[in-house]
């Protein structure tokens, strides 16, 4: 052990009640930390996952044509789909078969599934709903890029696929139509209506999919909504969803679609849990402030107390840096029993936060708090620590190094 | 050895400046023993402490071993503390969250010289010199404060200093403990070869030096 390290060990320990104090708030400020950051990430890690089991990463429709206004923008520079306003777009994909081709060539792309989709009525014996949204799949395709399989509630896939005029329902459709697996339902659109079986009710947790979202095999849907060609979009699976937006704005310049990212469609829930992150971030952040003031204390009063002690190691040849360090120490002592102590804290609350039954039902469905251990969140967690009382202990670590030896025991002499 | 010339040295700010210093030369030499007496106030102890450089002169030049240290920065002073220079102070100034043996270790520890086993050692032969071999591993705080003092002389002597400077280091001990930590400081230097200087107000401390210099409003008379 340094001499410098021994000191400042032995002047703290002679401070056990302020030491505590500090060492307390530590301990609260990154273990709260870790806490809140694994709960908001949990929730925010949770809604992604449902969000891209039901879309994709990534959705191209709508071709690109081009206007006289945009093929002068696109002659002047490169910055073609920045003018926005010279874009006019054709709606649905024409030829899916070729852009998926195209499709194939970027590296990151995991699936493709085309998806003819349009408006119906679906009744039961029991009701007619207007709003429902038919989506047309060629199911391998669609398991592909969704979680589809793993959100069947009651029935089956393999149900499904060997039932021509099979459809899958939401459960909340189901049940304002109160439908169960085999019942038939009548779906109209366009003029026509044909009887169909519920081959299966999905579940994604998020309410206003589980309410609308019909799923038919492709043919059936051509058929139904008198669209024998095309897709109304293509539902993209990549391998690393967080590049979405990078690989959209490639496949916009290379397949002139519109490409729409899972970011760029749920901005606006991204940034409330973002914003949510923020502010529980900065909220605990106050027990690291208080850590850190508490820290202050500690060495203020430690310096005050500890003048003839800081003379006598001056006179006996300890430079101001070692002062300095001696001080430092002590709050690195701290900052290292804190962090440890905080992060297992940290760990051991976010477990039992993850068993607090909290029935949710909207943008996704759970029945817990949804945690996420990330490394991360305790790399930020002591970081911060480390930051606030760092720079609060450099204060008095600075005022006790500046101190001049004769002045103080010409003080304690007089 | 130690050699000032023409100190001067002012304390206090505005109206209250001071004139503590006013032209004081002295010099030490190894194996003498220097008193330094005379009034409070008259700059016994500011002369000290310009000497052992935990302070500096507004004026004037101080050498030790031939080196000037009296411009020198405060790294190459702290530097000439370790090595050359050894305390002892009235209040004896031990740290009270060490044991004895810590205390006499830390400034080796600081220097380096030694190896941790031949600086124990030598803490532990300085303790036994001064008769504290059986209570090297008591905290400050368990000592008496003659044995403190006589702590503070081994913990002195550890960097084998060449100069020993001394704060009225009986002035807060019985006659008893007084005549034994003279006697330790004059005895252990002698036998190292050191120059002792210390600042006293017990005449019967200042007659046994080999040098007493009488100090009045800060010049030597």
């Amino acid at each position: 052990m340094s001499p410098n390290l021994r000191i400042a060990y032995r002047f703290l320990t002679a401070k056990k009640r302020a030491m505590f104090m500090s060492l307390a708030c530590t301990i609260l400020g990154v273990g709260l930390f870790i806490v809140t950051q694994a709960t908001t990430s949990g929730f925010q890690s949770f809604f992604i996952k449902v969000i891209l089991g039901i879309n994709g990463a990534i959705r191209i429709e709508d071709k690109i044509q081009d206007t006289m206004r945009s093929m002068a923008a696109v002659g002047a520079s490169d910055s073609y789909f920045s003018h926005r306003e010279g874009v006019k777009y054709i709606e649905g994909v024409e030829e899916p078969q070729r852009v998926a081709d195209a499709l194939r060539e970027f590296p990151n792309v995991r699936g493709i599934s085309a998806v003819v989709s349009g408006g119906v009525q679906v009744s039961s014996a029991f009701k007619t709903e207007n709003s429902p949204q038919l989506m047309g799949i060629v199911l391998e395709d669609h398991l592909r890029v969704s979680d589809l399989g793993e959100q069947i509630i009651s029935g089956s896939l393999d149900e499904f696929r060997q039932t021509p005029r099979g459809v899958l329902v939401g459960r909340v459709l189901a049940d304002r139509l109160q439908l169960t697996r085999g019942d038939t339902v009548n779906i109209a659109a366009r003029g026509q209506s044909s009887r169909f079986k519920v081959a299966g009710i999905y579940e994604t947790g998020y309410r206003e999919v589980d309410k609308v979202n019909v799923y038919m095999h492709m043919s059936e849907a051509r058929s139904l909504l008198k669209k024998p060609s095309g897709a109304t979009f293509l539902q993209i699976g990549l391998h690393d969803a967080s590049r979405a937006p990078a690989d959209a704005a490639r496949m916009v310049a290379v397949l002139r679609h519109k490409a729409t990212s899972w970011q760029e469609r749920e901005v606006t829930w991204l940034a409330v849990f973002q914003a949510l992150r923020y502010s529980t971030m900065i909220t605990v952040s106050v027990f690291t402030l208080i850590a850190s003031l508490a820290m202050f204390n500690t060495l203020a009063m430690i310096v005050i107390e500890k003048t003839k002690d800081i003379a006598i190691l001056r006179s006996m040849g300890y430079e101001r840096k070692d002062i300095t360090q001696i001080f430092l120490w002590q709050a690195g002592i701290v900052l290292a029993i804190g962090a440890a102590i905080g992060a297992l804290f940290g760990r051991v609350v976010t477990w039992a936060v993850g068993q607090i039954p909290l029935p949710i039902n909207g943008i996704f469905k759970t029945d817990h708090f949804i945690v996420i251990v990330d490394p991360n969140h305790y790399v930020a967690a002591i970081g911060t620590a480390l930051v606030m009382v760092m720079v609060a202990s450099l204060i008095p670590a600075r005022r006790a190094a500046r101190l001049e030896p004769g002045d103080i025991v010409r003080g304690t002499a007089q | 050895m130690l050699r000032c010339t023409d100190l001067h040295r002012y304390l206090g700010q505005g109206e209250g400046r001071v004139h503590v210093l006013r032209g004081v030369s002295f010099a030490a030499e190894r194996g003498q023993v220097y008193a330094i007496v005379g009034p409070s106030g008259c700059g016994k102890s500011t002369l000290l402490y310009l000497l052992g450089l935990l302070d500096q002169p507004d004026q004037g030049r101080i050498e030790i071993n031939g080196q000037v240290m009296s411009n020198s920065d405060d790294l190459a002073r702290t530097a000439a503390r370790g090595a050359h220079i050894g305390f002892v102070f009235q209040f004896h100034f031990l740290m009270l969250e060490f044991t004895a043996l810590e205390n006499v270790m830390m400034p080796m520890r600081k220097l380096g010289r030694l190896s941790a086993e031949a600086m124990k050692a030598r803490a532990h032969s300085l303790l036994d010199a001064v008769g504290l071999g059986a209570k090297t591993h008591r905290l400050g705080t368990q000592l008496s404060g003659g044995e403190q003092q006589r702590v503070a002389v081994a913990r002195a002597l550890a960097n084998q200093p060449t100069i020993l400077l001394a704060d009225e280091p009986t002035g807060n001990l019985d006659v008893k403990n007084s005549a034994l930590v003279f006697d330790l400081l004059t005895r252990l230097a002698k036998e190292q070869g050191q120059a002792v200087v210390l600042v006293t107000h017990n005449p019967e401390i200042a007659e046994r030096c080999d040098v007493t210099r009488p100090m009045r409003d800060g010049m030597f008379v």
